[in-house]
């Protein structure tokens, strides 16, 4: 089973709007680094939405993990193995300590509370994050805060990353970190980025999304290109 | 604009701990909870002075013992002392003075009992003893610590993760406040009474409210993703130490001699 995820006919509108996602159809495969490109409000980050079932498509299907998935209940184990990192890391810490943070996966998946801690701080370790566990996380910089997300992402084990903009509001040094960080990952990414040179070091394929319609631009080249 | 109206509550200094460490601080947080509130109870129920008296001097002593920071443990006595202050003006003059008796003093028609000022006076006592007990006992841990003690006391899980949420999000709602005051400020906004300072401020408020239930459906979305099902989890693995027990018997013994108090 090399797709991972799945799309046919992907569909959303907002209301009183243009369709954000006009019968879309893509497949990440294992291995994929997947970047996604498109202008302001085109529709990446719902695209991330609707394959972990946060917003409802209304039409077209989502196969995740070789099963169609349609109610919430089907989404439940996609998110779990398609760990979703948000564009801002506030939006993701809200337990009062790291370590409460990063264990706060692995306890819904059902792991006992010392398993958990053990699970939270290897991974915190790997990220070279170890020490951090009591630290408070409304205290942490931006950078700390971005490695610390994808601990807690990475501590459900997932199968695929969904990263949206993760380079946001980092400084370089903090930037170089994460893109050694990723790297060095065995997952299946769909990156979303307006940072060129960090999808360059990173990504081995591109979707572009523009009304509603997501193009290859590395597939075919354009006819004019042919012809010049 | 003044300076009263410029301070948040929200900035994350302003609820940052001053004290030097203590013994207080040895103490696991959930019995000094218990403690405050097992004090509180006997003060509040007290109706002589004796025990009102020797629990003021208690919980001074204990301010002491706790190492607060001066200044600042003296602005919230005061802020809240000026509260007692009206209470101590109205109270005699609101209370009947009992028949037989000598009104304290007359003014303008009107009778002051000396049964309204000492029950005043009473209420004042409470009062300090009460919010200097809080301020060494419960004030001088983190609110992250409170909340997780109260958590292991069995508060009901709403209002804990409705603390810790509080907690959490204050700084970063503050910032967002504070990230719109700027940019009001950097196209020449000058607070005053008029119209457009009115219609400005509402606009302020409003897309505050806005979006911060913009964020709060995000970090629920944050959490699903997480597999949250309706459990928060908190680790602590506290346990009573002996210093803990010793503590708590001796504060216990002093409860005791309060509420006796009562009938000297």
């Amino acid at each position: 089973m090399s797709v991972l995820l799945q799309t046919r006919g992907l569909t959303y509108r907002y209301p009183r709007r243009e369709p954000v996602l006009d019968k879309v159809d893509f497949a990440l495969h294992k291995g994929d680094r997947l970047a996604l490109t498109g202008a302001n409000g085109a529709g990446k980050t719902t695209l991330f939405h609707l394959l972990v079932g946060l917003k409802k498509a209304k039409a077209g299907e989502i196969i995740a993990f070789g099963q169609t998935r349609r109610q919430e209940a089907d989404f439940v184990e996609v998110r779990a193995r398609a760990g979703f990192l948000f564009q801002d890391p506030d939006d993701q810490l809200f337990c009062p300590t790291v370590l409460e943070d990063v264990a706060f996966g692995p306890l819904n998946l059902g792991k006992s509370q010392s398993e958990a801690i053990a699970i939270a701080q290897q991974t915190l370790a790997e990220l070279g994050m170890a020490g951090f566990d009591d630290r408070i996380t409304y205290q942490l910089s931006g950078g700390e805060k971005r490695m610390i997300t994808l601990a807690c992402v990475l501590a459900m084990s997932p199968d695929v990353l969904l990263l949206d903009e993760p380079t946001n509001a980092l400084d370089s040094q903090a930037r170089q970190r994460l893109i050694e960080t990723l790297q060095g990952l065995p997952q299946a990414m769909i990156i979303i980025s307006h940072d060129d040179d960090f999808l360059a070091q990173l990504a081995n394929r591109r979707l572009h999304l523009e009304s509603g319609k997501l193009t290859d631009p590395d597939a075919t080249p354009a006819p004019e290109a042919l012809h010049g | 604009m003044p300076q009263a109206l410029e301070h948040s509550g929200t900035s994350w200094k302003g609820q940052q701990l001053k004290h030097k460490p203590s013994l207080i601080d040895r103490l696991d947080p959930r019995l000094r909870i218990l403690a405050a509130a097992g004090f509180a109870s006997v003060v509040v129920l007290s109706h002589s002075f004796i025990p009102l008296i020797s629990g003021l001097l208690l919980a001074l002593s204990m301010a002491v013992l706790a190492k607060l920071a001066l200044k600042r443990t003296l602005r919230r006595v005061i802020a809240m002392d000026m509260f007692m202050i009206f209470l101590i003006i109205m109270l005699p003059f609101t209370t009947p003075v009992p028949a037989g008796e000598q009104p304290m003093l007359q003014l303008a028609g009107l009778s002051a009992s000396w049964a309204g000022l000492l029950h005043a006076l009473q209420i004042t006592l409470k009062g300090n003893a009460v919010i200097l007990i809080m301020l060494s006992l419960v004030g001088t841990m983190t609110a992250t610590t409170l909340g997780h003690a109260m958590a292991s006391l069995r508060v009901p899980a709403k209002l804990v993760h409705l603390l810790l949420f509080t907690v959490r999000y204050m700084d970063v709602i503050g910032q967002e406040y504070k990230r719109m005051r700027r940019a009001m400020q950097a196209r020449a906004f000058v607070m005053g009474t008029n119209r457009h300072t009115w219609r400005a401020i509402g606009y302020l408020v409003g897309m505050l409210l806005i979006h911060s239930l913009e964020r709060s459906e995000r970090i629920l979305a944050a959490m699903k993703c997480r597999g949250f099902n309706g459990r928060f989890y908190l680790l602590d693995n506290w346990q009573l130490q002996r210093l803990d027990y010793q503590c708590g018997l001796g504060w216990l013994l002093i409860l005791t001699l309060l509420t006796g108090a009562n009938w000297l």
